[in-house]
């Protein structure tokens, strides 16, 4: 098994250089960069409350956003769970929807309902008869946290109700028999045997309320600005490349830690024994109490789920002022306007994002990642399939660019590669790769079980029928592979669409990406940057809504992805 | 103590349970027999509570529970898989039920130390019940049962998850303590040797219904109908037509059988020609039942052998004392007094 051996060195090799030049080098480049100003200048650059100031918001905010998220997620995760209902598939599958869409959709869609554009405040002025917005809760933390809970309810019903219909009944049951009344048996026995995926759940929002980049910036505003956004003000509108860096190394560290805790928790001794295969667990409310709470729940998921998306959608095709330039007649009501807009190129505009190109812009972008990532991911999955002690060092090695956000890479990028080739020309290929290492651990984790689930039988079957080891992998391999193939060429494609973190750092005027045209239009003042925003979003939200469909169609029951 | 009344219950929308009705006495321990899927889990899962029947009542000395919250009834019940709480050691296990009751801190204690004597597993006390043997986990998830001492126990199939030897060791274990602790007692189960070897009376269970009851020797000796026959693998069935009070027409030739008042002549019915009561040779020809067999294969079983042999088209199972060899021709005969009538299930 001598060639084997060689062989599995050529399949660490290539994602290994492509981890070593593209992570890890602008990782290294980060801390140089802070290091080497600390050597010239002592810590002179930065006041301690430029850290704390952030870094408390941030984890305040993360510590809110999960316990709401907790408070409506968990009572939902137990409706889908235990309860049977009309629409109870389509109002699943809506859930699920928010965790795919790109966080700029998110914020922009939040922006028409909360916005003082937006649709509460436009039907306040209309009721009052003011002229101007009444509320404005936009860069606020009411805002911030409403868009957390949004995101991340999913991931909990998702998490949670999964444990949840696995957990075999008999043990409730046995509680009950045992003279339990239902509230002890769920205290005593239900509740501590779900306390590890409620804590897996919890812990894995909280990193993303954490780390939250887009929505914050767009949502929260200058005053409300966590970490992620920091660092991003810090190195696009102040320059300060080493006090950004900085906070990079504590973002770091903290998502560490948070990564640590929860591999902690995900050996419980007891984890194995208490799920069982999904149960039918499921029953009609029979009683009146049964009844109320479905009916409020479902009503409060499709307010929560469908407003910020249907809100955004109309907002879209309505108009109701001016737009800049425009004098005296102007429609009120609905318009196509924003559409048409987006496709006419006004090159003598003032206007530096131009959305045509955005949008040619962001599909090659996301194609080259689709091909980047899941050829990578192919390669990387099969080297950590092989077992021995090549794989044990290597696992961490690789699994670390999960840790790193979106912000962090574009900042490395920024700084490592600000020098030609990587900054002439009108294509920065950077961006493509800057998605393909975002997009990577997704791959990884579609393809590397499915590659694991293949029983090594069938190939040495194969082989003892006298194929060839390529012939092994065409035959065998790729045939079962495919599926998990396709998911990831889909997810790959949907997550370089609506990257922002590493594109807001990239992308230049000339080679503006949909996400960061969109965060540029709904910056600006004037109606018609908004419609267009809101034009563009929508356009955004439609493609990775059939993006994930896709996925959801093709994937195998039972994976899961976080 | 026990009656349960002309219970109905649907699953996935086809009829489980059609009109279950029976009762359990003190300190008697019945067993609920049937194949896998008859509604055997069902029907105790009603009498715990757990489920609700779709029509019909559940009384316990003659007080309704048909709608009484499971934690009200004070029934224990064993489940297939135990159940054991995984998150607890083997003595919180058995202390949960007495915990839930409300009983003192140093009684809880005392309880549960004798129960763990009883199972000879004081040493386990503080162990995960993870890290427990399958034999364990069975006698702590009894213990667990019995502990809060209830007024009736149900225990479904808790010999299931076991492999075979360990099954036949426990269930002596299990019949003294089930004896023992002098509760009425409904034991479910699709294994017939586990089921004659506790049960003071048997109910079984086919198509939703409870087809027999009574006494294991008595189900043994009388089988209701043919199903009760196969499925207690009790012998060779063959179809037959009663021509005359004590003959029948069959495929082997005409039998003499003792006289069964409760079949119309000239109707259907099903011979059970028992392989142990089959005679051979010289003892045979005497016999008006006599019929010339070929034999097709031979085993040797210890006490005797198995031999299947041709009448006519008829296989049939026949256990015999010689050693012949396949392909010889020998006779059989069953005494009438010997055969059973059976009406068609």
């Amino acid at each position: 098994m001598k060639r084997s051996g060689s062989l599995t060195w050529l399949l660490w090799l290539i994602p290994l250089v492509f981890l070593l030049f593209f992570f890890y080098q602008p990782l290294l480049a980060i801390f140089r960069q802070v290091f080497s100003e600390r050597f010239n200048q002592g810590w002179q650059f930065f006041s301690w409350a430029q850290i704390t100031r952030p870094l408390l918001f941030t984890l305040w905010q993360a510590f809110l956003s999960t316990l709401l998220t907790l408070i409506v997620g968990l009572p939902a995760a137990y409706l889908f769970a235990r309860f049977e209902f009309a629409g109870r598939k389509w109002l699943h599958t809506l859930s699920l929807l928010p965790f795919i869409l790109p966080t700029v959709v998110v914020a922009t869609a939040f922006n028409t309902l909360i916005g003082p554009r937006g649709w509460l405040n436009l039907i306040l002025m209309d009721l009052l008869n003011l002229s101007n917005p009444p509320v404005n809760l936009l860069n606020s933390l009411p805002a911030i946290l409403l868009a957390h809970v949004f995101y991340n309810t999913s991931i909990i019903i998702r998490m949670v109700g999964n444990s949840l219909t696995r957990l075999n009944p008999h043990y409730d049951e046995a509680a009950r028999v045992l003279n339990a009344k239902p509230w002890q048996a769920f205290r005593e026995v239900s509740l501590p045997l779900l306390m590890p995926s409620i804590l897996g759940a919890s812990l894995l929002v909280f990193l993303f309320d954490f780390t939250s980049f887009g929505v914050v910036l767009m949502l929260g505003g200058p005053q409300y600005a966590t970490v992620e956004v920091e660092i991003y003000t810090q190195a696009m509108s102040r320059f300060n490349l080493p006090m950004a860096g900085l906070l990079s190394m504590i973002q770091l560290v903290v998502t560490f830690l948070i990564t640590l805790a929860q591999n902690r928790l995900k050996n419980p001794r007891f984890g194995k024994a208490v799920l069982s295969s999904e149960q039918k667990t499921r029953q009609q409310p029979v009683n009146m109490r049964q009844k109320i709470f479905v009916i409020l729940m479902c009503l409060l998921l499709v307010v929560l789920f469908v407003s910020p998306i249907l809100s955004l959608v109309s907002r879209s095709l309505v108009t109701f002022e001016a737009a800049r330039g425009e004098r005296g007649e102007f429609e009120t009501g609905f318009t196509t306007r924003y559409y048409t807009e987006l496709f006419q190129n006004r090159t003598g505009s003032i206007f530096y994002a131009n959305p045509l190109a955005a949008i040619r812009n962001s599909l090659v972008y996301s194609v080259l990642t689709m091909l980047i990532a899941t050829s990578l991911g192919l390669l990387s999955a099969y080297a950590l399939s092989r077992s021995g002690k090549l794989t044990r060092w290597m696992e961490p090695f690789f699994m670390l660019p999960l840790g790193a956000s979106a912000v962090i890479l574009g900042l490395g990028f920024l700084i490592t590669f600000n020098n030609p080739p990587w900054t002439s020309g009108r294509f920065p290929i950077l961006i493509p790769i800057a998605h393909s290492l975002i997009a990577l651990p997704f791959v990884v984790r579609t393809i590397l079980p499915a590659i694991q689930g293949i029983p090594h039988s069938l190939r040495e079957a194969a082989r003892v029928m006298g194929a060839k080891p390529w012939k092994v992998i065409r035959e065998i391999d790729l045939p079962i592979l495919l599926r998990a193939v396709i998911v990831s060429l889909a997810f790959s494609f949907t997550i370089s669409l609506g990257e922002f973190g590493a594109s807001s750092f990239l992308a230049n005027a000339r080679t503006p990406t949909i996400p960061v045209t969109i965060f540029r239009y709904i910056s600006q003042p004037g109606a018609l940057n908004y419609g267009q925003a809101l034009a563009m979003s929508t356009l955004l939200l439609l493609t990775s809504a059939a993006g994930s469909l896709l996925i959801e169609k093709i994937r195998l029951p039972g994976e899961e992805l976080f | 103590m026990l009656r349960v009344e002309d219970i109905y219950k649907d699953y996935d929308g086809k009829p489980l349970l059609k009109g279950i009705t029976f009762e359990v006495q003190e300190g008697e321990l019945v067993c609920l027999l049937g194949s896998s899927g008859s509604g055997k889990s069902t029907m105790l899962r009603i009498i715990a509570g757990l489920e609700e029947p779709k029509s019909g009542k559940v009384y316990w000395k003659g007080e309704d529970f048909t709608d009484k919250p499971t934690h009200e009834r004070g029934f224990g019940l064993m489940f297939q898989d135990y159940a054991l709480f995984p998150h607890r050691s083997v003595a919180e296990n058995i202390a949960f039920g007495l915990r839930m009751v409300g009983r003192s801190k140093p009684e809880i204690d005392s309880l549960v130390e004798k129960s763990l004597a009883n199972i000879r597993m004081q040493e386990f006390a503080d162990r995960p019940v993870t890290e427990l043997s399958g034999g364990e986990q069975q006698r702590v998830a009894l213990a667990r049962a019995l502990a809060p001492d209830p007024y009736l126990l149900m225990l479904d199939e808790p010999l299931g998850a076991l492999d075979h030897n360990l099954r036949t060791e426990l269930l002596k274990d299990l019949r003294k303590r089930l004896h023992d602790s002098q509760k009425p007692v409904i034991y479910v189960t699709h294994d017939q040797e586990e089921a004659f070897a506790l049960a003071d009376r048997l109910l079984l269970l086919h198509d939703g219904k409870l087809v027999q009851e009574g006494a294991p020797e008595r189900v043994f000796n009388q089988p209701a109908n043919t199903w009760v026959a196969s499925f207690l693998g009790l012998g060779n069935l063959v179809p037959a037509k009663l021509i005359s009070p004590n003959r029948v027409e069959t495929d082997l030739g005409q039998l003499e059988v003792p006289i069964a008042p409760e079949i119309e002549p000239g109707s259907d019915c099903v011979m059970l020609l028992r392989p142990d009561d089959a005679l051979f040779g010289e003892n045979a020809i005497s016999l008006s039942n006599y019929l010339r067999a070929v034999i097709r294969d031979s085993v040797f079983l210890g006490n005797y052998f198995r031999l299947e042999v041709m009448v006519g088209q008829t296989i049939l199972q026949v256990h015999s004392p010689h050693p012949d060899a396949i392909g010889e021709t020998i006779s059989i005969a069953w005494p009438a007094s010997s055969l059973q009538c059976l009406p068609v299930a």
